[in-house]
C-alpha cells in the first residue's frame, strides 16, 4: 500500500486490550509518577493508551526508524481503570506531503478510538507522524 | 484555578538510560533509537534519545497532579526537541481558561537550558 492520500479513511480491524493493574503500575513507574490511584488501579496515567500497540493501516511495512512523532493528543470520556476491556480501532485521518527542516516528509494523522464492552467511548487518540 | 495563573512547576529527576529501557518495556515502544546507542548513531544521532511519549508522560503526571488522574479530560502535545539521558526536565503551566467546571492549562516541559522540548495543553475538570 502506497503511503499517500489513498490511505485516508483506511481502518484497522478492532483489537481488544485488557487493562491490567500491573501494566498501569509499570508505566507509572517508568514515568516516575507516584500517584496512589495507579497502585489502586482506579485510574491509569493519561498516556496509558500509548501501550495499546496496534498496526496502523499502511504503515506496517515502514521501518520505525523513519518515523518521527510530531504531535499526540488524547481525549478521555472517562478514566481508564484496571479490569477494563477496551476495543480499539485505528484509522488514517489524513496524509499530506510537506517540506520540513529535514526535507520533504509525509505527514500521517492516525486516530484511534477506544470503547468499553458496552460500546461506550473511553478515549480517542490522534497522532501526527512524520515519515521521512 | 484562575485564568492567567502560573502553576507550581514539577521538577523531574534526570532522565536515565535505565528509565528509557523501563519505558520501552512498559509502553511497548521497542524502537532501538531509544535504548541502543549503536542504532541511534546509525540514525545520525549522538546516542539514544528519550521516547517523546515519556515527556508527554511527564506532562500527564503534571496534569494529574493538578486535578487528579480521574479528572484529566484531554492532553495534547507537540514534540519540539529531543531529550537525552541526563536531561533534567521541568513541567510548567499557565491556566488559560476556566469555564463550565473545566480549566484549559497551557503546559510544557523544558530542559535544564530552559529550552521547551514538549509543548501542549491539558483540559481538566475542576471541583
Amino acid at each position: 500500500m502506497a503511503l499517500d492520500s489513498s490511505l485516508i479513511g483506511a481502518s484497522s480491524d478492532p483489537v481488544v486490550f485488557e487493562v491490567e493493574k500491573g501494566a498501569i503500575v509499570k508505566l507509572a513507574q517508568a514515568i516516575g509518577d507516584r500517584h496512589p490511584d495507579y497502585r489502586d488501579g482506579v485510574a491509569a496515567p493519561p498516556t496509558f493508551p500509548t501501550s495499546f500497540r496496534m498496526a496502523i493501516p499502511g504503515l506496517a511495512d515502514v521501518d520505525p526508524a523513519r518515523f518521527l512523532h510530531g504531535e499526540q493528543e488524547y481525549e478521555y470520556a472517562r478514566p481508564i481503570r484496571a479490569g477494563d476491556r477496551i476495543t480499539c480501532v485505528a484509522r488514517i485521518a489524513n496524509v499530506t506531503e510537506k517540506d520540513t527542516r529535514v526535507g520533504r516528509a509525509t505527514f500521517v494523522v492516525a486516530e484511534i478510538d477506544g470503547r468499553d464492552e458496552a460500546g461506550e467511548p473511553v478515549f480517542t487518540g490522534r497522532a501526527t507522524l512524520l515519515v521521512r | 484555578m484562575k485564568a492567567g495563573q502560573e502553576l507550581q512547576p514539577l521538577r523531574k529527576d534526570p532522565v536515565t538510560k535505565v528509565q528509557l529501557v523501563k519505558y520501552a518495556g512498559a509502553s511497548g515502544d521497542y524502537n532501538l533509537i531509544h535504548t541502543d546507542d549503536e542504532t541511534a548513531r546509525r540514525m545520525g544521532l549522538e546516542g539514544v534519545i528519550a521516547h517523546g511519549m515519556l515527556s508527554m508522560g511527564f506532562l500527564g503526571e503534571y496534569a494529574a497532579s493538578l486535578a487528579g488522574p480521574q479528572k484529566v479530560r484531554r492532553l495534547k502535545v507537540r514534540f519540539a526537541a529531543m531529550v537525552r539521558p541526563g536531561d533534567e526536565l521541568t513541567c510548567r503551566g499557565i491556566v488559560r481558561e476556566v469555564a463550565g467546571g473545566r480549566a484549559v492549562i497551557e503546559m510544557w516541559a523544558e530542559n535544564q537550558e530552559g529550552e521547551k522540548v514538549t509543548t501542549g495543553e491539558a483540559e481538566v475538570e475542576i471541583g
